[in-house]
């Protein structure tokens, strides 16, 4: 017998009384939990259940559960049931633990420790039913002062400009850890809603040029699918530097991934390793970045805008002065909670900084230089509702990115088990007969749902405030206060207490 | 033959200029007095012929795709970066990670270069980039190299003075190498093996160096004559067992 002490996370129950043994649960899960038996009857293990629900959902006879399993550790408050399976795995394998998604743990959730105003008799409130709110929002670099000239036109040119119908974009998610058709539900959604999604750094498939004015291509360490091409079919370019879930570290997209479409899109041989190394090896510093930069806007004749994207870490504030400084027109903090397609779980659990404090104190810093003007903010990480939104941009951001609410409301159910490429809901795998699970044009309606949702939401959110322009909002910190935060919290924040 | 006059001219400028001309239909051109400018050649659609003189500066031709540009003098930092296609001939010395990153075309250098040539080069379908070094080379030479080829001839090298840095191979999953002479295996990083030139070899490499040495007038016979080392990778997967799944 091999005995190698883990034990189920799991517990599968179906009611046998409902089940007519169909066997459609044998056929959809790809983490094969499901099987038939000797005597041809359709039974469960528990022990490679992962909890996805794709079998709940798709039992035609709705007579499967799924149950945290009830088998306890004795209770230790310091040596939890994660701490000692995490050691079992480790002595049973020699590796690195892997984990998809973000962080699970339980850090302060800042969001949920910030509450918004309302105008209440003294600054009439607005009904955005009846009056136009504006959402549209513009991320690039603002020329210091308008000069005009002897005609009175604009004497400088405007620098390049994404222009977002709602103050939100797509995170980056590369063809390769999300499959053909999640991929191309972000870009047809993006397309329709006026805003962005992002490569990642998997590169851009030829089939979704179309979409390439939507597009923000990613120019990461490993540089695939980076050429002159690629860099003309986008509407800006994105350095990568860092991401919020695995900061400091590269990533390796395993062969078995490289199938012959991200062969191609990645241009690198079908099956290989894609290594890409943790630092771009031609940045050691903020004058190399800039060379970047410059090597970027000069091969795109500057009619990009460039954004630079760092995982919110210590330093994060000093650090974003000097990527404004090396001239990025866009900078995008990726907070600790964000999600990835595959990190090593301590990484993920361990390094980075919430992107609350993060934009407040990049924010504040770039004010106090001077340069905030010369720099559009993104915050990204986990960025979970409207409301998120909402006190992200009061904080001093001037849009958000989201990744894994996109991946959500396209079907996501959270199992963290992205890294394996078996996702059963056909997002983040590039088995053939799992990927076709996924409709690009019913999962781009639900993104499109969404986003509608959230500007609803924020517009009601603003009326309710006596704003009625998302700008106006823009680092506009008196609308927030803090609730059960300590003296520290609430000045890196920049906000007050509930009651002052 | 368009000539231009570079000395004090800014980069933006010094591009825009060449691009200007070459949608005009100039497909030649000599830049005189060339001293640091950076990324020349990039974002230029089409192949047109550069002659430099003096020395340009970093990221030459960076993201290009079937420049050709010919250097009458040395060059600095990542030359070709992320370079798609085309020709680089240089008739001097090249500095830092020459090559980075690049999927196709060819560089050729007359004398040494720098640390961390050919780092994380690939190669796709029949794109396979060569980087050619005349003379010796530094530090890292094909660090996470992923593809493509590097020839190392040391040809101008001093009695006293070593062929090749250290940690030569560094995480190098994919491509090859081929050194000419011995090299001591303290120099190799551990994912790399060493072998003897085949004839198969022999036939690419006399194939690359032709017009190597053609261009910089060197004597094939003469080059081919010394033994080549051949490095390439133990694995094409160096981190595949890392993880627990």
């Amino acid at each position: 017998m091999n005995l190698n002490y883990t034990t189920p996370e799991f517990i599968i129950l179906r009611d046998l009384q409902k089940c007519n043994n169909c066997g459609l649960c044998v056929k959809n899960c790809s983490f094969e939990a499901h099987y038939y038996s000797k005597h041809q009857r359709v039974e469960s293990n528990s022990a490679k259940c992962v909890n996805c629900h794709y079998c709940v959902a798709t039992c035609p006879k709705k007579a499967l559960a799924i149950k945290k399993h009830p088998l306890e550790f004795r209770h230790n408050s310091y040596w939890t049931e994660s701490a000692i399976k995490d050691i079992y795995k480790q002595a049973s394998t020699g590796g690195i633990l892997l984990t998809g998604m973000g962080t699970d743990r339980e850090y302060p959730i800042y969001w949920d420790k910030i509450l918004l105003n309302a105008s209440q008799v003294t600054n009439p409130s607005i009904d955005p039913l009846r009056e136009p709110m504006e959402l549209r929002t513009f991320l690039g670099t603002k020329p210091g002062k308008l000069e005009l000239d002897k005609t009175n036109n604009l004497s400088e040119l405007m620098p390049p400009q994404l222009e977002l119908q709602i103050p939100v974009v797509f995170a980056g998610m590369s063809f390769g850890s999300i499959s053909y058709n999640a991929f191309k539900a972000l870009a047809i959604a993006a397309h329709k809603a006026g805003i962005y999604f992002n490569t990642g750094e998997g590169g851009l498939h030829k089939d979704f040029y179309e979409f390439a004015s939507h597009a923000i291509v990613q120019v990461a360490s490993g540089r695939f699918g980076v050429n002159q091409e690629y860099l003309e079919n986008s509407a800006a370019v994105e350095i990568k530097i860092g991401q919020g879930a695995k900061p400091g570290i590269g990533g390796h997209l395993p062969g078995k991934k490289v199938g012959e479409e991200v062969s191609k899109t990645r241009m690198i041989p079908l099956g290989s390793d894609a290594i890409s190394p943790a630092p771009h090896h031609d940045i050691y510093s903020i004058e190399d970045l800039r060379q970047l930069i410059f090597a970027i806007k000069e091969a795109t004749e500057y009619k990009k805008p460039v954004l630079v994207k760092i995982a919110a870490v210590h330093n994060v504030a000093a650090i974003a002065s000097g990527i404004v400084r090396a001239g990025a027109d866009i900078i995008v903090i990726d907070g600790f909670r964000a999600g990835t397609g595959a990190a090593p779980t301590r990484i993920r659990d361990n390094v980075g900084i919430p992107i609350e404090l993060a934009i407040a104190s990049v924010d504040e810093r770039l004010k106090e230089e001077g340069i905030r003007k010369h720099v559009s903010i993104i915050a990204s990480g986990g960025i979970r509702n409207s409301s998120d939104v909402v006190k992200a941009i009061a904080l001093g951001a001037d849009a958000v990115a989201i990744a894994t609410a996109a991946l959500i409301a396209m079907g996501c159910h959270m199992c963290q088990k992205c890294y394996t490429g078996k996702c059963n809901w056909g997002i983040t795998t590039q088995d053939p007969e799992l990927t076709k699970r996924l409709d690009p044009d019913k999962a781009s309606q639900r993104l499109l749902n969404l986003l509608r949702a959230w500007s609803l939401e924020i517009k009601e959110m603003l009326g309710g405030m006596g704003i009625n322009a998302i700008e106006s909002l823009k680092g506009n910190r008196l609308m927030l206060r803090g609730v059960g935060l300590n003296e520290t919290e609430l000045k890196i924040l920049g906000i007050s207490h509930a009651g002052q | 033959m368009k000539t231009i006059e570079a000395r004090g001219m800014h980069y933006r400028e010094l591009n825009n200029l060449i691009r200007k001309y070459y949608q005009n239909g100039i497909k030649k051109f000599l830049l005189k007095g060339v001293n640091g400018q950076r990324y020349i050649g990039s974002g230029i659609k089409g192949s047109p012929h550069l002659t430099i003189e003096g020395t340009p500066g970093n990221d030459l031709a960076a993201f290009s795709s079937g420049i050709s540009i010919a250097i009458k003098g040395n060059a600095q930092d990542a030359v070709g970066n992320t370079m798609n296609d085309g020709k680089i001939v240089i008739h001097g010395h090249a500095g830092d990670a020459v090559g980075h990153s690049m999927r196709g075309g060819r560089i050729y250098i007359k004398s040494y270069a720098g640390y961390r040539v050919g780092i994380h080069m690939k190669e796709y379908q029949d794109q396979i980039p060569v980087i050619i070094i005349g003379g010796k080379a530094g530090d890292f030479l094909g660090e996470y190299m992923a593809g493509g080829v590097i020839i190392l001839l040391g040809l101008d090298v001093e009695k006293d003075e070593e062929l090749l840095g250290s940690y030569c191979g560094t995480g190098m999953h994919g491509g090859v190498m081929y050194i000419r002479g011995n090299i001591p295996s303290y120099k190799l990083a551990k994912e790399v093996k060493t072998a003897s030139t085949t004839e198969e070899d022999l036939d690419f490499l006399k194939d690359c160096l032709s017009d190597y040495c053609s261009i910089m007038n060197l004597d094939l016979n003469k080059v081919m004559a010394k033994p080549f080392t051949k490095l390439y990778p133990y694995n094409k997967r160096p981190y595949g067992k890392l993880y627990a799944y």
